[in-house]
């Protein structure tokens, strides 16, 4: 069995090996391939044997180097980061089998720059779940950000140009002009950046200043899509499936959402929130967002463009638990960084699977393709209902705990915001199901298998099940964030 | 101590300008930059050597020994030391990088004089760093000035625009100059001593009109030498129709010089009358500054070709460090040393970059000519990628400790306001970097050929590229030495 400090080192550095062996091994297509699957199972083992340690109340730290004085490059793996490292290296596994079957099923260019981008992209996934201070966080959340720039742009059409432009100006200018300043002013004011237990921030920070720290902070990471800078994911569609699926379903966007987790929890500090009510307004956004942008993806026709603002609609969901502050709404916060990006990669695997199979990207074109594609739109359908939160699927635990949070803050209208999101889900995420089995087939459409992308989405809504009876393996963790 | 150790002072100095004399009378174009090569890495070692062994301390070098006030006296403090380090570091990497362009870019019967006013440029400016006579200060700048102004011409070999910059430069330069020596003669005929440390002691006892006419004339002359906003209109041109070696030479070093002697007035030499200074700082300096932040960054944006953008951009750092200097406080002026050292790296990278581009092509370096480099001359277009992501301060490289340790000295003051604009500005800086990368490697290559690259181009950009992630990871070298700079020049330490 590997030493804890092994199995840290390796969950972060084996993605980024594997970044360098693609281009390697680029001579050979299939060794390519192989790299970033046994990459991920590797990363994956490592994340386990780390979560495990973390949930036996053991520490895990890695110091590299001190940048300057007070200023160190240290990874340390909370609770929360503990179930974000399970979550994207696990996902990755399935994301990296299923990118093979893409990108060759469809035939697209640079295949090796794009496995490159893709590996570092999960490397500073990995680094953001396991860092342990602000720095690193904002370190690997910049390098996210322009390993992502690649793939996002990976057609070079004037259109991904465009797209990649609104990316990156939205992604790097919240970064560098929100975020940058609002870990600069923790750093003066509290002397250290490290996540610690309860916060940092009580006691050094003068309340009446709180809230607007949480203005730069909210605002500033941008990859949480909060509205009104929610823009960058839909343009972020124009990126292959793939990249949807892992990035701006899981790795990208949960990297926002986690970090608005880690400052609540781990610098602010719960008992501090509730002191300051620094976190109102914020709840009041989110709920916006999580309505509009439901009425939002009502309106799209586009299946990757109706999941874009359906992710924009969840990941407030996780906003608006940290916001709440209340120990459930935590805890339900961070199981739906896990339900949800289970949830969400199946969706986006089978919308990848439509376009692959049967070339096809909107919703009003895919009457009657259920029979045809059954595995497929079974797939699409559990992972749907997991979003929804029905059980017996795993988005059911987070959206009650969720709920319940709401509840213990004292704000039933909250619980009537969820619900009625609920509601919209099931109508623009249930509409394609309905569509593909209850409406006549239009014949002429040609069916292809790809095995690689259908048997992907086939195991992560196994997986969503799976997690409905697992739960109990996660609350460890989160219970461990609410009282340590 | 023996006596090339005790010497060593005068050595990073006397060193390349005798060496300068005998350079100009070489024939042989290669013995040239050998001997140009050899003079620059003793100096290096000179600067290297005095400054590790004064570490600390501030070691004065009497000059003939003549004491001072009467004699001219050398300094190596805080602050002189980053300086010097700065220049000789920058210099080393430039005469490196400078062979193969210097010899497609220069005529080749000019080639020895080019090197000789190219050791001129770099003695002068160790000068003007090393001095602590205020006079003396003078002769060093216009040394390095008018070498400066004939490396610039050098430039019309590949485009005559540069003899028109090359004049600009001078006679602007020369108003600087002047403007300067103007008010060291105000101090004098009020003090009666030129010495700097004497000037210091002696000045706030004799405060009067032309004591503070005098640092007028001093701080104005320093501003136009440093190209600070709107005294700025030479160094545009003179940097972008110089030859490629000469614009990565000045760029990373020439201005950093002069504001470095403007600190030196400012907080030495005028240290005892903070009122007086105050007022020129927060009502000139500090405004001025922010005006630098946005029109360089704005005039960067809208600039299609290379050098000249990155000559705008030049304009906006310059305004960093002097809005640093303009807060005044020891964190702020430690983040403004901070950004002097990495801004030479990053700007000297970056020109050099450009500079290789636009050799290997043949043509100036615009937007329209560098459209598909990325894949077509991936190791020198990949250099430029990291010194660009240093210039707008991404983190693990150099540019992102400037911006940290400044954005928390200002925070730290509650500049607020100021933080916000600075963020503002540096943001709105990825504009003008992202035009040029997507230019580069989003869009094919013209007729997809591969074009070979030269070692001894890329070699020197790879070493600044390389430089700067080292203190973008592992800062403490440079924390420290701008700390010290800050404290030498603010008092409270050595």
């Amino acid at each position: 069995m590997m030493s804890i400090d092994t199995a840290l080192k390796l969950g972060i550095l084996a993605p980024l090996i594997t970044a360098i062996l693609v281009p390697v091994l680029s001579v050979r297509a299939n060794w390519r391939d192989a790299a970033g699957p046994i990459g991920a199972v590797i990363t994956f083992i490592a994340a386990l044997h780390v979560a495990g340690h973390v949930r036996d109340g053991g520490t895990a730290i890695w110091t590299l180097i001190e940048i300057s004085p007070g200023l160190s490059l240290t990874f340390k793996v909370t609770p929360l980061g503990a179930m974000f490292g399970l979550v994207a290296s696990g996902l990755w596994i399935l994301a990296a089998l299923y990118t093979t079957g893409y990108m060759r099923g469809n035939h697209e260019k640079h295949q090796t720059r794009f496995a490159a981008c893709y590996a570092i992209a999960v490397h500073a996934a990995m680094a953001i779940a396991w860092s342990g201070n602000l720095l690193v966080l904002f370190i690997f959340y910049e390098i996210l950000t322009f390993s992502t720039y690649p793939l996002v742009t990976h057609k070079e059409s004037r259109e991904a140009i465009k797209a990649g432009r609104i990316y990156m100006s939205i992604l790097v200018g919240t970064s560098l002009m929100l975020l940058l300043p609002a870990i600069i002013w923790v750093w003066i004011t509290a002397g250290t950046l490290d996540f610690t237990d309860g916060g940092i921030l009580a006691g050094t920070l003068d309340p009446s200043y709180a809230p607007w720290l949480m203005v730069l902070f909210a605002y500033g990471v941008g990859k949480a899509a909060l509205m009104p800078i929610h823009r960058w994911l839909p343009n972020a569609m124009v990126a292959p499936t793939p990249v949807s699926a892992l990035l701006h379903a899981v790795a990208v966007v949960k990297a926002g959402v986690f970090t608005v987790l880690m400052v609540i929890v781990y610098i602010f500090g719960l008992d501090f929130l509730a002191a300051t009510g620094a976190s109102t307004w914020l709840v009041w956004v989110a709920a916006f967002t999580i309505l509009a942008s439901s009425i939002i993806a009502m309106t799209k026709d586009d299946i990757k463009a109706r999941l874009a603002y359906s992710t924009i609609s969840q990941l407030s969901y996780i906003v608006l638990g940290a916001a709440l502050a209340t120990a459930a709404a935590i805890e339900g916060a961070a199981l739906h960084i896990v339900m949800h990006a289970s949830a969400k990669i199946t969706l986006f695997f089978c919308a990848g699977a439509i376009y692959v199979n049967a070339h096809l990207n909107k919703v009003s074109q895919i009457d009657g393709l259920g029979p045809r594609m059954p595995l497929v739109f079974i797939a699409y359908f559990l992972g749907a209902l997991s979003i929804i939160g029905v059980p017996p699927l795993g988005g059911s635990w987070s959206k009650f705990l969720l709920m319940a949070g709401a509840v213990d803050a004292g704000l039933p209208i909250i619980v009537a915001v969820l619900a009625v999101s609920s509601l919209l889900n099931v109508y623009y995420l249930l509409e394609p199901v309905f569509r593909a089995f209850f409406r006549p087939t239009n014949t002429e459409i040609k069916v292809d298998r790809h095995l690689l992308t259908i048997l992907p989405p086939v195991i992560t809504a196994g997986i969503s099940i799976a997690l409905f009876f697992a739960v109990d393996l996660l609350t460890p963790l989160t219970s461990m964030m609410v009282m340590p | 101590m023996s006596i090339i150790t005790y010497n060593l002072p005068a050595l990073v100095v006397a060193l390349p300008l005798l060496m300068a004399a005998v350079i100009a009378l070489i024939p042989s174009r290669r013995v040239a930059w050998v001997l140009t090569l050899m003079t620059v890495i003793s100096v290096t070692f000179a600067a290297y050597g005095n400054a590790l062994m004064t570490i600390g301390a501030s070691v004065s070098y009497e000059l003939g020994g003549w004491p001072p006030p009467w004699g001219i006296e050398f300094i190596t403090d805080g602050a002189s030391r980053v300086m010097a380090i700065i220049i000789a570091s920058l210099s080393l990497v430039s005469t490196l990088y400078a062979k193969p362009l210097i010899e497609k870019e220069i005529h080749l019967d000019d080639i020895p004089r080019t090197y000789a006013a190219w050791l001129l440029t770099i003695g002068g400016m160790m000068g003007l760093v090393m001095t602590a006579d205020a006079f003396n200060l003078f002769v060093f700048l216009e040394i390095s000035s008018l070498s400066a102004v004939t490396l610039v011409a050098m430039g019309a070999g590949v485009d005559r625009r540069a003899l028109m910059a090359a004049f600009n430069y001078l006679i602007i330069g020369a108003i600087g100059a002047t403007f300067y020596v103007i008010g060291v003669g105000f101090c004098y005929a009020v003090t009666g001593t030129l010495n700097m440390a004497d000037l210091a002691t002696r000045l706030p006892e004799a405060t009067s009109a032309p004591v503070v006419v005098g640092l007028a004339f001093m701080a104005t002359g320093m501003m136009v030498k440093a190209a600070a906003f709107p005294v700025h209109m030479w160094l545009p041109a003179a940097y972008s129709y110089a030859p490629s070696a000469v614009s990565s030479l000045l760029s990373a070093v020439a201005t950093k010089a002069a504001i470095y002697v403007l600190a030196r007035i400012l907080f030495t030499v005028f240290g005892g009358l903070e009122d007086v200074t105050g007022l020129i700082m927060t009502w000139v300096l500090i405004p001025l500054s922010i005006l630098a932040m946005f029109a360089g960054t704005i005039l960067a944006i809208f600039e299609h070709d290379l050098k000249k953008m990155l000559a705008q951009s030049s304009i906006a750092q310059i305004g960093y460090i002097t809005l640093a200097l303009g807060i005044g406080t020891t964190a702020t002026v430690t983040a403004g040393f901070i950004h002097m050292v990495n801004h030479a790296m990053i700007k000297g990278g970056l020109f050099m970059a450009v500079g290789a581009l636009a050799v290997t092509l043949g043509r100036r370096a615009n937007l329209a000519s560098i459209t598909g480099l990325g894949r077509a001359m991936p190791i020198t277009t990949s250099a430029l990628l990291v010194c660009g992501f240093s210039l707008i301060g991404l983190p693990l490289t150099a540019g992102f400790i400037s911006k940290i340790y400044l954005i928390s000295a200002l925070l730290d003051e509650g500049q607020g306001v100021i933080t916000a604009l600075v963020l503002l500005s540096s943001a709105l800086s990825v504009v003008y970097l992202w035009k040029m990368i997507e230019v580069m490697w989003m869009r094919p290559a013209p007729e997809g050929t591969k074009i070979q690259e030269n070692p001894w181009m890329y070699g020197p950009v790879w070493v600044l590229a390389v430089a700067n992630i080292i203190f973008g990871v592992y800062a403490t070298p440079v924390v420290a030495l701008a700390r010290d700079a800050a404290m030498a020049l603010m008092g409270g330490g050595a």
